[in-house]
C-alpha cells in the first residue's frame, strides 16, 4: 500500500462479513494515483481524527446548478493527487436496471478521467462517481451524455427521483413505479438542473407499503402503492401454511398492528375496514394472501433526515390516487406545493419543516386540498385539522 | 394587459443586482424573481424571470454556487479551491 508516515489503521476495516471500501480503494490504487492518495489521506484522517476535505461550492458544468459536489483536500502538498476530488452524481435509470455494456462505458470514462472509484448507489439513488478534477468535469459530462447518461440533482433543486424495482420484478407493485419515476424525471428537467427552491426536494416511488426505498423516511414526497378494496384470501392456501407448521395465530394474527384478523384453525378472517395495509400478513403468507384489485397510491409529504432540524416522517396528503399516465393529478398538486413553498419557504427549509411552521391547515388551504381523516395519525392528538360546523 | 419586459432586459437587471451584491449578499433564484416583481410589477412574470436566469447561466455571466443552499453568483474563484496542479 501507499507509503505513509502514519500507522495503517484502515486495514482493520477490511475484517468482517461485509464488502470493504478499503479493499476497493486498495484495488483501485494499483492503477489510480488518485485512489492511492485517497487511501493515504483517509488513513491520516483516521490517525489524527480530523477530516481533511474542504467542500467546494462553485464547480459544475455549464448551464447546470447540480450534479457536481466540489471537494478539495486541505493537504494538497502531501496528497497532490486528491487536491481536487469532486464527486459527480449521475441520474440512474429507474429501479437501477442497466445493460452491462452501459456500466462498462461509465466505468471506462471514470477510469480515464476520474479516480475509478464509484458508489453504486448513493442514498439519493444516483450513480456516484467519486473523485475527479475541475478540468475533467466538462469532458466527463460530454462523454456521459454521448452514451445517454445525464447528471442528477444536488443543491436546492428537485433531486433525482428514485423508485423501487416495481412491477419489473415485484408482484406487490400497486402501480408502475418505473414509469412514474421516468415521467417525473423528464417532466421536471428544469427543476432538476436549475436550483430554484428554498432547499432540496425528493420524490421516492414505492410500489407497495413495504416501501423498499424507505420513501416514508427519506422523501419530501413519498408515493406509496396501496389498494382500497379487500385483501384477497385463498383459504386453502392459508390452511396449507398451517399444515406446514406456520403458527398463524401467533405469527400472523398476533402481529397484526390493528388487530383486524382472526383465525379459527379453518378460516382466516380480515376486517378490511380496520386494516392499515401494513403488508405483514401478505409478506408472511404470500401464497395465500394478495392485495386487493382496486390499486393506486397514497401521497405523503414532508419526511427528511436530521440535517438542519430533526428527522421527520411523511404525513398523508392524499389517501388514495389512481396512478395513471399522464399523472396530471400528481403534477398539479406538486406544482401548487412548489409554488407555495418556493414563494414562502425560508432558506434551507424543507417542505416538511415549512408545513410545521405554517401549520397543516394553512398549507392545505393554500394548495387547495380538503382535510381528510387519514391525515391524522392519532385521533384527538393532532389538533391541526379543524372541521367547520355547517 | 401591460407591456411585458423582455427576457434580455430582466437578465441585465438581474445581472446588475448580482454583481452589485457580490461579496455582500448571495441571491437565490427566488430572491431574484421577487426582486424583479418588485421592480417591474406585473410587467414581469415567472416565466420571464425563469428564462432570464437561464440566459444568465447559459451565457456564463452568472454561475450556480452551493454554500448550504444554491445561489446565483458572478463567476469567481472560491476560497476553498486548490490550484490545479
Amino acid at each position: 500500500m501507499p507509503e505513509q508516515k502514519f500507522p495503517d489503521k484502515l486495514q482493520e476495516l477490511k475484517s468482517g462479513a461485509w464488502p470493504s471500501f478499503v479493499k476497493e480503494i486498495e484495488n483501485a490504487a494499483q492503477t489510480s494515483p488518485m485512489a492511492k492518495d485517497l487511501y493515504g489521506q483517509l488513513n491520516q484522517s483516521y490517525n489524527e481524527k480530523i477530516g481533511h476535505w474542504k467542500h467546494g461550492g462553485i464547480v459544475g458544468v455549464l448551464g447546470y446548478g447540480g450534479g457536481v459536489i466540489g471537494r478539495y483536500s486541505d493537504l494538497p502538498e502531501t496528497w497532490p493527487n486528491v487536491s481536487h476530488f469532486h464527486t459527480m452524481r449521475i441520474n440512474q435509470p429507474a429501479a437501477w436496471f442497466y445493460r452491462a455494456e452501459d456500466l462498462r462505458k461509465v466505468c471506462d470514462i471514470w477510469e480515464k478521467r476520474g479516480s475509478g472509484l464509484t458508489n453504486m448507489h448513493g442514498s439519493t439513488g444516483d450513480i456516484i462517481l467519486l473523485g475527479t478534477t475541475t478540468p475533467e468535469l466538462e469532458p466527463i459530462f460530454n462523454e456521459l451524455t454521448a452514451i445517454g447518461f445525464d447528471l442528477g440533482g444536488s443543491g436546492s433543486c428537485m433531486r433525482t427521483p428514485s423508485c423501487c424495482v416495481g412491477p419489473a420484478r415485484c408482484e406487490w407493485a400497486m402501480y408502475d413505479t418505473l414509469a412514474l419515476t421516468y415521467d417525473l424525471t423528464m417532466t421536471y428537467q428544469d427543476e432538476l438542473h436549475r436550483p430554484a427552491f428554498p432547499y432540496k426536494f425528493k420524490f421516492k416511488m414505492a410500489g407497495c407499503p413495504n416501501d423498499c426505498v424507505a420513501s416514508i423516511a427519506r422523501a419530501d414526497m413519498s408515493i406509496i402503492g396501496i389498494w382500497r378494496d379487500e385483501i384477497q384470501i385463498d383459504q386453502d392456501a392459508v390452511r396449507e401454511y398451517a399444515e406446514r407448521g406456520l403458527n398463524i395465530q401467533s405469527v400472523v394474527v398476533g402481529r397484526c398492528p390493528t388487530r383486524c384478523m382472526a383465525w379459527d384453525s379453518k378460516e382466516l378472517f380480515i376486517d378490511n375496514e380496520n386494516c392499515s395495509r401494513c403488508m405483514h400478513c401478505i409478506n408472511v403468507m404470500h401464497r395465500a394472501l394478495r392485495p386487493g384489485n382496486d390499486r393506486g397510491a397514497t401521497l405523503l409529504i414532508g419526511s427528511k433526515a436530521p440535517i438542519m432540524e430533526g428527522a421527520l416522517l411523511s404525513s398523508v396528503l392524499v389517501p388514495f390516487l389512481e396512478i395513471v399516465p399522464p399523472y396530471d393529478d400528481i403534477k398539479g398538486l406538486v406544482n401548487n406545493i412548489w409554488e407555495l413553498w418556493a414563494e414562502e419557504g425560508k432558506n434551507r427549509e424543507r417542505v416538511g419543516e415549512f408545513i410545521q411552521r405554517v401549520g397543516l391547515a394553512n398549507f392545505l388551504d393554500a394548495i387547495g386540498l380538503e382535510p381528510e381523516p387519514e391525515m391524522i395519525a392519532f385521533p384527538r392528538e393532532n389538533p391541526y385539522v379543524f372541521y367547520r360546523t355547517e | 394587459m401591460p407591456d411585458m419586459v423582455s427576457v434580455a432586459e430582466v437578465a441585465d437587471t438581474m445581472f446588475k443586482l448580482v454583481k452589485q451584491a457580490a461579496g455582500l449578499k448571495k441571491y437565490k433564484a427566488m430572491d431574484l424573481e421577487k426582486a424583479m416583481r418588485e421592480l417591474y410589477g406585473d410587467r414581469v412574470d415567472k416565466a420571464v424571470s425563469k428564462a432570464a436566469i437561464k440566459e444568465l447561466i447559459d451565457s456564463g455571466r452568472c454561475v450556480y454556487t452551493y454554500f448550504g443552499g444554491s445561489y446565483i453568483e458572478i463567476p469567481h474563484t472560491e476560497a476553498a479551491a486548490n490550484p490545479q496542479g
